[in-house]
């Protein structure tokens, strides 16, 4: 009986098939992909976040149709891809928050990085509070009312104090020498990925509840949640040179790119279009709207910028 | 029923409970000196802080880095290794993942993928999981996934073949010599307890950004289970089987081709199949150096929290698992094929590649019909219901798991000074395992506090046990009831698979929502990952109870309960142990992505080691501290399982 | 006729400092329970000697963890001995190397296991054929062996089952089978019946004495049943706790048991059916008529009992023609009534 069953199936599959076959269809291999241009290949890392992203697709984008390079992007994470300078497996990084200690590492000692220039976003760090917060409690805004607030912040993580969220291992965090420098009757507890930041601002923001917690902009979630940023004490050159007594906010950073020394020695077409490459936060949070939240492909997304903004992207191509 | 005189009774009750006794007032006297000595010597270390110890690891990996490119180490052996396996894995690639020699598309298109895929499973596990590999695999196209899941059973199958590859011959190694089994297993343990993010970067520079690293990331992770359960499957091949070999004038490598490797093909076959689970638990952490598939799906999808498209891709992950365990089990039964369906099914298999071979429908997954966005739209309604709905409930469930069992354990653990600690733990082993076990206890202290990171590794230690016992809780009350019910059995088997399988990412982002980045969630990471493997055991492990014995409790008129509980539990205690040592090894493997989600300590430690540079020594410190814990806490739980079981 | 084992002063000591044990002397006196609490070794064999005639069914007995299982590890190698001789066939194979002891067990001898140890992956005939297909035997050639003993053993028409097809009785046929396909010069049994049911057990015993009868083999049979023993053994080793007690045929045991330990050991075995007359007759008394019938004194007492009972005068035990004396109602009747 099974038997039966068993040989129908496949021979009526065989029949099927080679119906199918009959009727023909596409074959494969007419045509072949185009060859590339000089530029040849171009390594670039994708580190993870969304306004990364948006730089490395606008110029994979623009490196592929108009220079004619074949890119290869790479996803890892800042550390990785930086070693991958020295291996010449990477090429560039094009959108770097400061990082001074790989920039020592790679950039000083062992030579086989470079700064490529600014990106022309500029980055900020602090600490953020949902913003129906900042609209009923304008004064938590500055750092000198927190304590006034801690026993509201407080939760099953943080005991007895005020819970400051502190979030992505990526970044470097002067949160709890700022709580002790500035007496503030907080805990920093780790939330320990950039998710659990969004999750809790999101969360905040629809229930009003209270948090405070340590982010960064331009990220892609502030285009949904305008988070407030509390003002610490302002920074000043050398404020933070010593990471046990800093007592001030966080710098701004002048974001930019960092290529291999090879790819920058060879000063290739690809090599150029980086250094050239420049825009605004703005232009980045556009971009990364499409991604984040139109969930566009990057590829679609960086197209759609480029081809709506074509004079910027002559601008880095004019000069190579 | 003689009174027995009073006087007697006392001597008498302590003896029997005179373990107890002395274990409760160890707990008892550290209570008090607690109070006394509360946060006095627990040896802290801030998030920024470094030892010395870290520093110079620090240096030590800035100086390899530094010499790659002269180091004659690097130059050839290393790099000869990557060259072998890049062109391997490269090599499966070209074959059903990716466009190769020149064609835009692969050389097997989906047709002829899953052609094979069925027809391999018709010849080893019969066609009921032939069908349903061929549904599975028929699947993943329709999620609109088809080129990521080919590169990931790439990647998945090339680091199985080579843990085979290595572990057999180590596993056989292991099990005919008790030294090379005594020297095996500590490196076991460590390759496996080990946390990931510990050696991804080093990886990379060792054996550079491509699917070499990915490789042996997963293997590293991946083969230890065929070298131990090769190694078991050659030590229980009955005695007298191998003396008869022997007796009949076999020489050792008659007896080991022709005996022992046949006998244990079952339990080697077993092995086969956790190495292969354990590599598609690695496809996500490969993806973050750069590894294909999958793994970067759901990488990339929760950058922005989109939990829709990340089980997408998770839900392709736990189909290939699903597919892959179903034919492996399968494949340890004896069966054979009648000649004329294999060669029907090689037939259609061979049309099926050619198709695929040669023309575009065959070779490309059609994107007409497709599923995957409904999953997406499903998954993404379901995730917003219940963060909508529950967290108010599941809030102040988190508060009072948090202040009736975490901050108690933690405080008593973490803020004792650590001698304290130390002598109450060294002196408990004692109690369980005498002076052996007490020894090794103190050895892993000491290492502890080496590492630097004691309070950090305390604070660990509290979570990992709350949450231990949060497996055994849920796998003693499913594991009896799917023990005891086939059909339970049936229901939740899958569910299980899909729970070990399922990147913890995706289900933890709802799970921040309901518990908000906290112990408690990295905990509830933990249950999940950890609790199905208990619940497995002991649902094996009741089963497997003779039922002669459970009849002849119910003929004496036991109820239900009582038969569950005076019989088939403590008969079952052998597995009610080994759930428990696994769930505590499953729980500890989940600490680094607590630390992802508001665990802190070690699992911050590691995490952030992985990402910043200068806090890498910390990072690899934290490792050793995890491994150093998962050693002690598995040598403890096996010697109170052979005291309990003897 | 020279022996084909011959075994001396046999020691077999598990633990850490065998040697030494065996070394010395004192350690060497003391008992078992002695020696493990001394030095936490254990000796398994004690100086065990014996030999064992060409054609003989020699059988050991004695109780669980009494040293069975070792000793007749030990005359194979499967256990290596700590001190002694053991000469198969006038040569000492405690000298033998890897090889030459490899060459002995595939050509000279072979062994039958309490579990089977058969291989669940082989089928029958495959099982059988094992150690034919480990010496080199070309297929064909080990095809028809097998079969050949595949019937003889009774096992025809199971060839191509799988042993966990099998019940235990014919799983040792296949045990049995395998043993024999080599052609050995002897073979040993360690407690084979024991895992099966008795009836099934009886079976096989006759089995065994028909394929001795046959086959003509010299065979060495551990057992811890006593019936077992006295059915099968033209001569047995009694041990215990790793030494000799006792060796002899059935009779010279239950009718000159060495000391108590044997004494009790053969207190309910049925004596009519083991003893013969020589272990009852009596000198003739002067009052004795000696003219009534006569027998052998190997002649079973049981078998004598009608002849004895229904002769009105004295039985004469009789052996190439000399008269070795009588046995009357009263010795009869003492062998009978004490079974009751
Ligand atoms: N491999 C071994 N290691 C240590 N002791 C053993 C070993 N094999 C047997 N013994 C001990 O030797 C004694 C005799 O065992 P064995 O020869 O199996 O007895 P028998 O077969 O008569 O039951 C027992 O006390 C047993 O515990
Ligand atoms: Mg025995």
């Amino acid at each position: 009986m099974a038997r039966h069953n068993v040989l129908g199936t496949v021979s009526a599959g065989l029949v099927a098939l080679v119906v199918l076959a009959g009727c023909g269809g596409a074959k494969v291999g007419d045509t072949s992909s185009g060859a590339a241009g000089d530029c040849g290949t171009f390594n670039l890392a994708i580190n993870p976040w969304v306004g990364y992203e948006a730089n490395a697709a606008v110029l994979a984008y623009v490196a592929e149709k108009e220079l004619k390079c074949k890119v290869t992007k790479k996803e890892l994470k800042e550390e990785v891809a930086w070693q991958g300078f020295g291996t010449g497996e990477v090429d560039a990084v094009v959108e770097n928050w400061g990082h001074d200690d790989l920039r020592k590492k790679y950039i000083d000692e062992q030579k086989t990085a470079v700064s490529a220039g600014s990106t022309g976003v500029k980055g900020q760090i602090g600490w953020y509070v949902p913003p129906w917060l900042a609209k009923e409690h304008p004064d938590i805004l500055d750092w000198n009312n927190l304590n006034k607030y801690a026993d509201q912040f407080k939760t099953s993580e943080s005991g007895d104090k005020g819970q400051l969220l502190d979030g992505d291992p990526s970044f470097v965090t002067n949160d709890e020498a700022l709580v002790k420098n500035l007496n503030l009757n907080y805990k920093v507890v780790y939330g320990g990925s950039e998710t659990a930041l969004i999750q809790a601002f999101r969360q905040a923001e629809k229930d009003k509840k209270w948090v405070i917690g340590y982010f960064y902009s331009p990220q892609w979630l502030l285009n949904e949640i305008k988070l407030a940023k509390v003002k610490l004490p302002e920074y000043k050159a050398g404020c933070d040179a010593d990471a046990e007594k800093v007592a001030c906010d966080y710098p701004d950073y002048d974001l930019d790119k960092i290529v291999s020394k090879k790819f920058a020695d060879a000063n290739g077409p690809a090599f150029q279009l980086v250094k050239n490459f420049k825009w605004t936060n703005e232009d980045q949070n556009t971009v990364a709207k499409y991604i984040a939240e139109d969930k566009m492909k990057p590829e679609d997304a960086a197209k759609k910028w480029a081809e709506a903004n074509a004079d910027k992207v002559k601008a880095w191509l004019a000069k190579a | 029923m003689v009174a027995v005189p009073a006087p007697r009774q006392v001597p008498l009750f302590f003896d029997r409970y005179k373990r107890l006794v002395i274990v409760g007032g160890i707990v008892l006297a550290w209570l008090v000196l607690w109070l006394v000595f509360r946060n006095f010597g627990t040896l802290p270390l801030d998030a920024s802080e470094l030892t010395p110890l870290h520093r110079w690891v620090n240096s030590v990996n800035d100086a390899i880095g530094a010499s790659r490119n002269s180091n004659p180490v690097f130059l050839y052996f290393f790099n000869e290794i990557r060259l072998v396996i890049d062109e391997f894995v490269t090599f499966i690639q070209a074959l059903i993942a990716q466009p190769s020699f020149g064609r835009p598309v692969p050389m097997i298109g989906w047709l002829g993928v899953v052609g094979i895929a069925g027809f391999v499973s018709l010849a080893v596990a019969g066609w009921r999981v032939a069908l349903l590999a061929i549904a599975g695999f028929v699947f993943l196209g329709l999620q609109g996934l088809w080129q990521e899941s080919m590169d990931t059973l790439s990647l998945t199958l090339a680091a199985v073949v080579i843990s085979l590859l290595i572990g057999i011959p180590l596993g056989i190694w292991a099990g005919l010599s008790d030294r090379a089994n005594r020297v095996l297993t500590p490196v076991l343990d460590f390759m496996q307890t080990m946390p990931t993010f510990v050696y991804l970067a080093p990886l990379t520079l060792f054996f550079l950004i491509g699917p070499a690293s990915a490789t042996i990331a997963t293997l590293i992770y991946a083969a230890p289970p065929a070298i131990r359960i090769t190694a078991h499957a050659i030590r229980s091949v009955p005695r007298t089987t191998v003396e008869a070999s022997e007796s009949l004038g076999a020489t050792r490598q008659q007896t080991l081709v022709k005996v022992l490797l046949p006998s244990s093909r079952k339990t080697i076959v077993l092995g086969i199949n956790q190495t292969i689970m354990a590599a598609l638990s690695m496809v996500t952490i490969a993806a973050l150096i750069d590894a294909p598939g999958l793994g970067k799906t759901v990488v990339k999808a929760l950058q922005t929290l989109d939990v829709g498209t990340a089980f997408n891709a998770g839900l392709a992950i736990v189909v290939l698992a699903i597919v892959l365990d179903r034919v492996t089990t399968a494949a340890t039964e004896r069966r054979s094929l009648p000649r004329w369906a294999l060669f029907s099914g090689l037939g259609v298999t061979g049309v099926s590649v050619y198709f695929s071979y040669t023309y575009l429908w065959a070779a490309e997954f059609p994107t007409d019909v497709e599923i995957g966005s409904s999953i997406r739209q499903g998954a993404t309604a379901v995730t917003e219901w219940v963060q909508d709905s529950l967290p108010v409930i599941t809030g102040g469930f988190k508060d009072f798991v948090t202040f009736a069992l975490i901050n108690p354990l933690q405080a008593l653990l973490a803020e004792s000074p650590w001698f304290l600690v130390a002598l109450v733990i060294v002196a408990l082993s004692f109690m369980i395992g005498g002076l052996k076990s007490a020894v090794v206890s103190a050895v892993c202290l000491g290492l502890l506090v080496a590492t630097g990171l004691w309070q950090d590794s305390m604070i660990t230690l509290a979570s990992t046990l709350v949450a231990t016992i949060m497996v055994m809780v849920l796998g003693v009350v499913v594991g009896v009831w799917m023990g005891r019910s086939r059909r339970a059995d049936r229901a939740i088997r899958p569910i299980l698979d899909a729970a070990q399988v399922m990147p913890a990412f995706v289900y933890l982002v709802p799970f921040l929502a309901l518990f908000a980045a906290s112990r408690f969630t990295a905990i509830i990471a933990a249950v999940v990952f950890a609790a199905p493997v208990a619940i497995k055991i002991i649902a094996d492990g009741v089963r497997a109870v003779s039922p002669a014995t459970v009849e002849a409790s119910t003929a004496l008129g036991s109820s239900s309960w009582q038969t569950i509980v005076k019989v088939q539990l403590p008969m079952a205690r052998g597995a009610l142990t080994l759930a428990a040592n696994q769930g505590l090894i499953y729980v500890l493997s989940m600490v680094v992505v607590g630390g992802l989600v508001g665990a802190g300590a070690l699992g911050y430690d590691v995490v952030a080691g992985f990402s910043q540079g200068q806090l890498y020594g910390k990072g690899l410190a934290a490792g050793v501290a995890i491994v150093v814990l998962g050693v002690m806490l598995d040598r403890l739980t096996q010697a109170a399982a052979k005291r309990w079981t003897n | 006729m020279d022996p084909v084992i011959s075994v001396r002063d046999l020691w077999k000591v598990f633990g850490p400092n065998a040697s030494q044990v065996v070394a010395s002397d004192e350690l060497k006196s003391l008992s078992r329970q002695e020696l493990m609490d001394r030095t936490g070794a254990v000796a398994a064999v004690r100086g065990v000697d014996f030999d064992v005639a060409p054609g003989e069914m020699f059988v050991v007995m004695g109780l669980s963890g009494s040293g069975k299982s070792t000793l007749v590890r030990c005359l194979t190698r499967l256990v290596e001995p700590t001190a002694g001789t053991i000469m198969f066939e006038g040569e000492n194979i405690l000298e033998a190397d890897a090889k030459r002891l490899r060459d002995l067990r595939r050509n000279k001898f072979s062994m039958v296991f309490q579990h089977f140890g058969l291989l669940p992956h082989r089928t029958v005939a495959d099982n059988v054929g094992y150690g034919l297909e480990i010496r080199g035997v070309p297929r064909a050639k080990r095809g028809e062996r097998s079969q050949e003993v595949i019937d003889l053993v009774g096992l025809t028409g199971n060839e191509k089952s799988y042993p966990d097809q099998l019940s235990g009785g014919m799983q040792q046929r296949v045990g049995l089978a395998r043993a024999l396909a080599g052609d050995p010069d002897v073979l040993f049994f360690d407690e084979p019946f024991s895992a099966l049911d008795p009836l099934i057990r009886r079976d096989m015993q006759s089995e065994v004495i028909r394929l001795h009868r046959e086959v003509g083999k010299t065979m060495v049979f551990i057992t811890h049943d006593l019936s077992e023993a006295l059915k099968l053994g033209d001569r047995i080793l009694i041990m215990r706790d790793g030494q000799v007690v006792q060796v002899g045929t059935g009779d010279e045991l239950v009718g000159a048991p060495a000391d108590d330990y044997v004494r009790d050991f053969v207190k309910d075995v049925p004596r009519s059916n083991v003893l013969t007359l020589k272990w009852i007759m009596r000198p003739p008394r002067p009052d004795d008529e000696l003219d009534g019938p006569e027998l052998g004194p190997e002649t079973v007492v049981r078998e004598a009992v009608r002849s004895v009972l229904s002769a009105d005068k004295p039985v004469k035990v009789v052996q190439d023609g000399e008269l070795l004396g009588v046995v009357a109602d009263e010795e009869i009747l003492g062998v009978v009534a004490g079974e009751a």
